[in-house]
């Protein structure tokens, strides 16, 4: 059925006939999101092909289901309490690479990880990879994901030409772009269908190596004055920032920008096998750590540690794929770090125009000594059409906080006026505790959406924690 | 749904009027809470409890509720739970009784074992229900530290709370992995109308620093919490004092 996707067809849809897959003997087990944050109990089914989905779809009762990939979203997105969780990494088939036009036509239980390990021997990369490779193509798409290279490549949907996207009433329809089910799916957290399958676009590459330019900036202005002066020179730019300094050190930070390297800025043992992905593995975190591992005095000296160990300046640096892109994802459970309770990531946007707003929390941030571990600094290029879709022009902050520390939910909707304020908006995909109120304000297409939820899904059947939470 | 930091959306107080559980109602609705459910006797009190929370910007309506008559708990608390997920239970009603009075009409002591144990165990066990159906929700039984320890003074009323806590420990075990959570909230001598004329014993508390620990427990998704929290050592070394020594001991 997926082999006449890759057309751009509106909106053909197609029945599938009914199995009679049980969901009531699956007994409900406790779910939360990467962040470890208020977990709630949900049937989890793991679908092997699209008539078993469609059967579970049909079959998920009256608190319905949502879908849930390699469960990277911090907060309750890939939850759903009392209902039907659908584990999609069994759907994990890779149908159909398009070698010389740069397309991959998968399953959408594929991680980036396994397209990687498929792709890059033929000289090709995802088009968009965020902070793990352990994200399904479903997820990708769900939450319209971004990199380091959005100001040149915009967000992962921008490169999806087409999805199969199995519906409420348990059809699957071959969803195009540009139709407003694929606008309201792009960036939509799952609610409107589970997505099946996708043709991806990709991106060619020479090696499996980046080049990359390291800079240190010593304070908040010079890190913005940098970036907005060189951004488009790199297809990829990032800055971490100390949030734990002060004084005339406030918003010091590290850039690390960079490209894919050519095959000539290779050194020749390289040259022999330039598209090897080998991506380091260390042991895992253990699985009991006390709450307040990553407080002040530990994060304050890794912060003081990492800065320092920056180079001040050097180019043309050889890394990893791995190594630029993903270096928490060498320490499988990372986010046991930060104990019990857990930990949120807080992530928002402001407009260009608005580096008052950005200097403003970034001072508050400071001032109040947040312990946060990674706090990175991004350019958003041109946003996409997705109604739900986070990424608008503007600067991008996203902080990790453990949820243990007195406060924090205070100051975080304090934090969530000033974003509002400055017409910017948070991050779906990393919330875990924002006000309904201010979401409505912050996604101005949110009417449209739930119009089109309503039309599509009377019933509510995709329903997930964070739709129950914010009213989606 | 409950957010990151344990703040609850909805709220069904049993015990509407208990002044630990408007603090805590008050604080709730700073934060995150908007739909609250005050389960009581119909009274004036109860509706007074409910505009004061209005006030502050919930939706609140009011359920009658009579911890003695476990018959009705059913039809009285599975309505509210039919209207929408309930976040948060507080379990917030019981007696003191007078200890005096008590010893000599046995009638009057039953009512308080009624009141606060069975009255607790009826309630409790269907509002568990409800939240395990639903996935997610937390139980927060108000215990007390006289059910820690059977004092002269006033074991009626503790054995009823031993009880209770027992019986919240049990069904918190039981519970868990279910999505729901159960909080067992032991405070100390609480200034409130409830202990108004009573000598005070030592570590002292009120209603609005109860409430400051349930929302600090609920954050950190804790089974027992106590308050003040230093009566946790306290109370450890008096539950091994030789009952000759404690009988004596002027608490």
């Amino acid at each position: 059925m997926p082999a006449d996707s890759t057309s751009t067809v509106a909106s053909a849809s197609s029945a599938v006939p009914s199995a009679s897959a049980s969901v009531a003997d699956v007994a409900p087990v406790p779910v939360t999101g990467w962040g470890r944050t208020a977990p709630t109990a949900a049937r989890l089914i793991r679908p092997r092909t699209y008539e078993e989905a469609a059967a579970a779809v049909r079959a998920c009762g009256a608190r319905g289901g949502i879908a849930r990939g390699l469960g990277r979203a911090y907060g309750d997105a890939a939850q759903n309490a009392g209902g039907a969780v659908f584990d999609m990494t069994g759907l994990d088939r890779i149908h159909a690479i398009d070698a010389d036009g740069g397309t991959v036509l998968c399953d959408a239980g594929v991680s980036l990880h396994r397209l990687m390990q498929v792709l890059l021997p033929l000289g090709w990369f995802v088009p968009v990879t965020p902070g793990t490779r352990y994200v399904t193509v479903g997820g990708a798409i769900g939450a319209d994901l971004h990199g380091k290279n959005h100001h040149v490549s915009g967000s992962f949907t921008r490169h999806v030409r087409a999805l199969e996207l199995l519906t409420a009433d348990g059809e699957i329809r071959t969803v195009g772009r540009g139709t407003p089910l694929f606008d309201a799916t792009a960036g939509g957290m799952g609610l409107t269908g589970v997505v099946l399958a996708a043709t991806v676009r990709l991106q060619p590459v020479e090696t499996s190596l980046m080049s990359v330019d390291t800079e240190r900036a010593k304070d908040l202005d010079d890190l913005m004055a940098r970036l907005t002066a060189t951004d488009h020179r790199y297809r990829y730019s990032v800055a971490w920032i100390d949030l734990l300094g002060r004084g005339t050190s406030l918003g010091r930070s590290v850039l690390t920008r960079g490209d894919h390297a050519p095959v000539d800025a290779l050194p020749a043992r390289a040259r022999r096998d330039p598209l090897a992905f080998r991506p380091a593995r260390f042991s895992a975190a253990p699985s009991f750590v006390p709450d307040g591992l990553l407080g002040r005095t530990t994060v304050g000296l890794f912060n003081e540690l990492w800065y320092r160990k920056a180079p001040r300046a050097r180019a043309g640096e050889l890394q990893r794929i791995s190594a630029f892109f993903h270096p928490l994802d060498g320490v499988p459970h990372w986010n046991r770090l930060y104990g019990k309770s857990g930990f949120v990531q807080y992530q928002f946007v402001v407009g260009y125009g608005q580096e008052g707003a950005l200097r403003r929390i970034v001072h508050r941030i400071s001032r109040r000594r947040c312990p946060s571990f990674l706090a990175v600094l991004k350019r958003f290029g041109e946003g996409d059409p997705g109604w739900l879709s986070f990424p608008v022009p503007g600067w991008t902050l996203a902080l990790d906080l453990p949820a243990h520390l007195p406060g924090l939910g205070a100051f975080l909707d304090e934090l969530d006026e000033e974003v509002a304020a400055a017409g910017g908006r948070v991050y779906l995909a990393k919330d875990a505790r924002l006000r309904p109120e201010l979401f409505a304000a912050m996604y101005p297409r949110l009417d449209e959406f739930r119009a089109l939820r309503a039309e599509l899904d009377p019933a509510g059947v995709f329903t997930s924690d964070l739709s129950r939470r914010l009213g989606l | 749904m409950k957010d990151a930091f344990g703040a609850p959306q909805s709220l069904l107080i049993l015990g509407g009027t208990s002044e630990i559980a408007l603090a805590t109602a008050r604080r709730l609705i700073a934060r995150r809470t908007r739909t609250v459910w005050l389960a009581g006797r119909p009274s004036p009190a109860l509706e007074s409890a409910a505009s004061g929370l209005r006030d502050l910007g919930a939706d609140v309506r009011t359920v009658a509720f009579d911890a003695l008559d476990s018959a009705s708990h059913e039809s009285a608390l599975g309505p509210v739970f039919g209207e929408g997920d309930i976040d948060l239970v507080l379990l917030a009603f019981g007696v003191l009784g007078d200890q005096a009075r008590d010893e000599n009409e046995p009638g009057a002591a039953v009512r308080v074992a009624q009141t606060n144990y069975t009255g607790a165990v009826s309630s409790g066990l269907i509002c568990a229900k409800a939240l395990q159906a639903q996935g997610h929700g937390s139980l927060v039984v108000l215990s007390s530290v006289a059910g820690e320890r059977a004092r002269r003074a006033n074991f009626i009323y503790g054995s009823s709370k031993a009880g209770l806590d027992a019986f919240a420990q049990g069904l918190g075990d039981a519970l868990h992995g279910t999505g729901v959570h159960v909080m067992v909230v032991r405070p100390g001598f609480v200034r409130s109308r409830m202990t108004a004329g009573l000598p005070e014993t030592p570590l002292a508390t009120t209603p609005e620093a109860v409430a400051t620990a349930i929302e600090v427990g609920l954050r950190r998704r804790s089974e027992t919490v106590w308050v003040p929290g230093s009566l946790r050592l306290v109370m450890s070394a008096l539950r091994h004092a030789p009952r000759a020594v404690a009988r004596r001991l002027p608490v």
